[in-house]
């Protein structure tokens, strides 16, 4: 069992190292999770039936791929029912090895970029391109906001 | 099937963390380099967490080290058992043989990259680990 200690550890490693050169490294941890995305969705939906809609997908997301990499749920979703999505996760598993207070919020980005590519590698697998970015309103809690771009 | 996905993305992740480097540097040396850097680090952070979780005491000897790795930290993290063989004469140096290494499933490496040492990272962590411990060795 590869279990979760081992993912974490090489997810704050990563972090680190990659974003050593800063500027570049956002983009290089956010592609990464993008390929970790697209395999993972494909996996997961190995035997499920297909999606009936947009709104589907997410909740996919929210549950199935959030449980895989967090070992929990995404605790809020909502949407504007334009295309614009929020998920809020108030113990983010990622950020759960940093201090509670203010002095790190900052070097939050690093830590999440991972997952914005993660979210949108998995739409993209699923058919959707979007944008997703992210924001700490407060330690460990975030929230990460997708829009559906629509062709 | 939990931990089935769980070991699929820890592999998947490193895979594409593979990629990226390549992509980074320029040859498989440096790229080999980095993930020896990563492994110490992480190996670094890994050993309070494997003694916290499996309550093995102090080795004695080398023989009891390897012992430990293979079949209490291998299967712990990775779900397997290696096996362990060509001990010097001194009995200061040991072989461990993955016959089924979960880091390589679903990867296959182009033509280009005949010097990478995809499971690098692994020699790091054990490195950075046995460090914590008071044992300097040099695994390859």
């Amino acid at each position: 069992m590869a279990d979760s200690p081992l993912f974490q550890a090489l997810h704050m490693e990563m972090a680190h190292a990659l974003c050593a050169e800063q500027e570049k490294g956002l983009g290089a941890l956010e592609g990464v999770g993008f390929r970790v995305g697209q395999g993972l969705s494909e996996r997961l939906t190995k035997e499920t039936p297909s999606f009936k809609d947009e709104l589907d997908v997410l909740k996919f997301l929210c549950k199935d791929l959030w449980m895989t990499v967090f070992k929990k749920q995404v605790d809020n979703l909502r949407t504007n029912h334009q295309g614009t999505y929020m998920l809020q996760d108030n113990q983010f598993l990622l950020l759960s090895q940093l201090s509670n207070g203010k002095q790190y919020l900052e070097e939050a980005p690093k830590f999440l970029a991972f997952t914005c590519g993660l979210v949108k590698g998995a739409l993209s697998n699923l058919g959707f391109d979007s944008t997703v970015t992210a924001e700490v309103p407060v330690m460990p809690s975030s929230k990460f906001q997708v829009v559906i771009q629509k062709s | 099937e939990s931990k089935k996905m769980s070991s699929e993305l820890f592999t998947l992740t490193y895979g594409a963390l593979v990629t990226q480097l390549c992509k980074d540097y320029e040859n498989d040396e440096d790229v080999n380099k980095q993930l020896d850097k990563m492994g110490y680090n992480i190996g670094v952070r890994l050993i309070e967490d494997f003694l916290a979780r499996s309550n093995v005491g102090r080795c004695h000897d080398f023989r009891e080290t390897a012992d430990v790795i293979a079949k209490v930290a291998f299967k712990m993290y990775l779900g397997i058992t290696p096996s362990i063989t060509n001990w010097s004469p001194a009995g200061d140096e040991f072989s461990l043989i993955l016959e089924n290494n979960p880091l390589v499933d679903f990867v296959e490496l182009p033509d280009n990259h005949s010097s990478l040492i995809y499971s690098n990272l692994l020699c790091g962590v054990l490195r950075g680990a046995l460090e914590m411990v008071r044992l300097h060795f040099s695994p390859r």
